[in-house]
């Protein structure tokens, strides 16, 4: 410590910044739930595996667009590109060990957010939205055209992955080992993530997003930090995606489509960006919400979700836990 | 010949399209110095800042920094050099606290930013640096709060806290004053009186009385040419000077 | 004298938050006002209120003996209320004609009476706004406001970063508009000196209220006085 024992240190100021990475107390709840879950209902693991590797993809972007400001519309890509290398490496009997196979998933799609972030992350605003979207697009288009590796429109199923730890089967009909699989390596990311996000690098990523002209007036390396944010959200993204193509034993064009990168966001706005936790509440609400209305209505139940997110959109920016913050300040007066 | 000044312009011209923003400045700010930049609306005086900060290219001419040639020095890496600014319009980090601000700056400096491992709250060198630094600026009580929660006058300090956490040798005040009460811009005087020797201040304002008690020498800027240098004695004692800018608040 | 504005136990903010308390306050057509204080006391939300922009807990505002309470805010600014905010707010991409143009009415005021006000306008027509110095962008925003030639001037800092000679110039042309008594003037003014100068009234705020409304003289005389009630610390 370069820094003498007392000093500032009590003061409220530095106690806040020094605290805000401590273990809050609601904070191991949603990890319990989420073991609950496993045993409560059984039937309904692979809905809740679904949910868990949302969960994972939404935390992803929740670092580029919550914390650094990005705004993306292609983050598929990423999620495509591990489900995909996962796929291929399977399919074509190279590698099938899926703790190893998901490393290779997050440098694949490392590598593409690399290449495309130096490129991309020049721009801003519409022009950004408009670049990850073609990326997206160019990398599905890709995916379509090279039918010999990947399957084309059909994909590939019945991905031979190999037992976990050479021990665990991952059975498509009972997919208990996928639900714990999965919750590990969103606990392992969502660490990694959350350290991340309180570090001094961490902070600086959110210089960014409230004032970038400032960070350049502080001698920041703007870009080289946005494109590193990029590419760890990208390796994030492709776990996401290595997962779900284990766990279902399959991989689609679906994997990279716009119709995954806009849901996504969707969830993350609607659970609340830059929070953390909003991935976790965006998630469970959207898929649960559609899981039930698509029962009741059938054939309009995505009506029902259009309404709920215009009013989400109209009335509660910060999404969810925006509200539930909200709510706590009123009822707890804040100690200054 | 003396030594080469802490940073000088030579010839330095800046067009946007028709318009001349910086006709052939001849510029030299020593070390230490207590320097005001005065002209109309318009003269060019915030683009001179660009210039000299690398926000904005010069179109000829060249930027030293003793005596070495910076004028292809990117932005980020002037600032390392020691050149540091505040803005006319606050920009602050808004939704975070006073600390927090100052903190990315110091960050910056020393080196911590690119860390990803530790809590940002227990770099304690450098939250113990930010708290002094706010200290010296009156403005420690005011640590915790959100930054668009302080009045204006007080966010006006914070600009200056943010600068002055990258430790710069050339400190270039924009219009710090602005949009502060003139019965609270004491406040922002005595913060720049107050500042280490050490810094050479380049300020720009419109506020003669800060001007005036602050300026060692003045430069006149009209239409992006240097229109007069002198002390403030022999600035507010020029006719043409007051014609063009100062009207009837000079003194002689 | 017919009442051109007045505000009756106004009570406004934002959202929840309330800001001004109780306000009274009766400007006469063609009186003209200065309204002074410390930074955050609800001077510009004194004028915000006027034009619609905050939430209303209480209280009404007439013009001209008409109820502003079912007024969306463009018809105000139709019915000859004119407004410089203290951002500024000119067309970014629109060029410096384009800004004079726009809601411009017959009256008085011509371009060209701008133009001798600010010179620097005139010069630079065919700018885009966002190429203006901020001096130069406030100029933009004064000169818009009285092209609309408007029964009621609400002005919130106007003379915040113009040079010396430029806010003399504005400080003498307000001062005789204000005497001409053509248009009423709200003058919310940080250089409690211009204010003081430019009209008989001023109007000095603390905390969400009115705490005096009385002579400039009285208060330019008595700067013990003057001191405390704007915090001079």
């Amino acid at each position: 410590m370069t820094a003498p024992p007392t000093g500032w240190s009590d003061h409220p100021a530095a106690r806040a910044l020094a605290g805000r990475h401590r273990l809050r107390a609601w904070e191991p709840i949603p990890w319990l739930l989420a073991l609950a879950f496993y045993f409560a209902f059984p039937k309904y693991l692979g809905f809740g595996t679904e949910v868990l590797v949302t969960i994972l993809f939404a935390l992803s972007l929740d670092l580029v667009l919550g914390y650094a400001g990005i705004v993306t519309l292609g983050h598929a890509a990423f999620f495509g590109a591990g489900a995909y290398t996962v796929g291929m490496l399977a399919k074509h009997g190279i590698w099938n060990e899926p703790i190893t196979g998901l490393i290779l998933a997050a440098l694949v799609a490392a590598l593409i957010g690399l290449g495309s972030g130096v490129v991309l992350l020049r721009t801003q605003g519409l022009t950004l939205l408009m670049l990850t979207l073609c990326t997206m697009a160019l990398l599905e288009e890709a995916a379509n055209l090279a039918h010999d590796y990947t399957g084309g429109f059909d994909g590939l199923d019945s991905l031979p992955i190999a037992p976990l730890l050479g021990w665990f089967e991952f059975n498509p009909l009972y997919p208990r080992t996928q639900y714990l699989y999965v919750l590990s390596v969103l606990f392992v990311c969502f660490v990694f993530v959350r350290t991340l996000v309180y570090s001094p690098f961490g902070q600086s990523l959110t210089g960014i997003r409230e004032n970038t002209l400032r960070m350049h007036a502080v001698g920041a390396p703007v870009r080289r930090r946005l494109v590193l944010c990029y590419v760890l959200s990208a390796a994030i993204a492709g776990v996401a995606g290595g997962v779900w193509a284990q766990a279902n034993a399959y991989v689609n064009l679906g994997t990279l489509g716009l119709d995954r990168a806009a849901t996504v966001l969707i969830i993350l706005v609607l659970g609340g960006h830059g929070r953390l936790y909003g991935a976790f509440v965006g998630a469970v609400a959207y898929m649960a919400l559609a899981h039930f209305l698509s029962k009741i209505y059938p054939t309009a139940w995505q009506l029902g979700l259009g309404l709920l997110l215009v009013v989400i959109a109209l009335f509660a920016k910060n999404g969810i836990l925006g509200i539930v913050e909200a709510a706590v300040r009123r009822h707890a007066p804040r100690v200054t | 010949m003396t030594s080469a000044p802490l940073l000088e312009t030579r010839a330095l011209r800046r067009n946007f399209g028709a318009l001349a923003a910086a006709r052939d400045i001849d510029f030299r700010l020593e070390a230490g110095a207590r320097h005001a930049l005065i002209g109309p609306n318009g003269a060019g005086k915030t683009t001179f800042i660009n210039l000299l900060t690398g926000v904005v290219r010069p179109t000829a001419g060249v930027i030293l920094m003793n005596g070495r040639d910076i004028t292809a020095v990117p932005e980020a890496e002037r600032v390392k050099l020691g050149i540091a600014r505040t803005f006319q319009i606050n920009r602050l980090f808004r939704r975070l606290s006073v600390l927090e601000n100052v903190y990315i700056a110091v960050a910056e400096r020393v080196g911590a930013a690119p860390s990803m491992r530790r809590p940002a709250g227990l770099r304690r060198d450098v939250v113990e640096e930010s708290m002094e630094l706010l200290d010296t600026l009156k403005l420690s009580a005011d640590a915790a709060r959100r930054v668009s929660e302080l009045p204006y006058g007080r966010q006006r300090l914070v600009e200056i806290a943010i600068a002055l956490g990258l430790e710069p040798r050339v400190l270039l005040l924009d219009e710090p004053a602005a949009g502060v009460p003139s019965a609270e811009s004491h406040i922002i005087l005595d913060a720049v009186e107050r500042l280490p020797r050490q810094i050479a201040v380049l300020i720009i304002d419109h506020d003669m009385d800060l001007v005036f008690r602050f300026a060692q020498r003045i430069t006149v800027l009209v239409s992006g040419a240097v229109f007069a240098t002198g002390s403030p004695r022999e600035i507010g004692a020029n006719p043409d000077v007051r014609a063009v800018y100062l009207g009837q608040v000079a003194r002689g | 004298m017919a009442e051109a504005l007045a505000l009756r136990h106004i009570s406004a903010g934002y959202g929840d938050t309330v800001v001004l308390e109780d306000v009274n306050l009766a400007i006469q057509a063609g009186e003209s006002i200065s309204v002074i204080g410390r930074n955050g006391v609800g001077k510009t939300t004194l004028l915000a209120t006027v034009m619609g922009h905050t939430t209303l807990h209480g209280g009404e505002v007439t013009l001209g003996g008409v109820s502003l309470a079912r007024v969306p805010v463009f018809r105000r600014a139709r019915s000859g209320i004119g407004f410089v905010p203290q951002e500024r707010e000119i067309f970014p991409s629109l060029t410096v004609r384009e800004n004079l143009e726009v809601g411009a009415r017959p009256g008085p005021w011509t371009q060209e009476r701008v133009f001798d006000l600010f010179p620097n306008l005139g010069a630079r027509l065919s700018h885009a706004g966002s190429q203006l110095s901020g001096g130069e962008q406030q100029m933009l925003s004064i000169a818009r406001a009285l092209l609309t030639n408007p029964r009621i001037l609400l002005m919130d800092e106007p003379t915040e970063g113009l040079a010396p000679v430029i806010v003399e110039a504005l400080a003498a042309v307000l001062a005789r508009l204000a005497a001409e008594g053509a248009l009423s003037i709200v003058l919310v003014e940080q250089n409690s000196r211009v204010a003081l100068a430019f009209s008989a009234r001023t109007v000095v705020m603390d905390k969400g209220r009115i705490v005096y409304d009385g002579a400039s003289a009285a208060l330019a005389a008595d700067g013990e006085r003057l001191a405390k009630l704007i915090g001079v610390e």
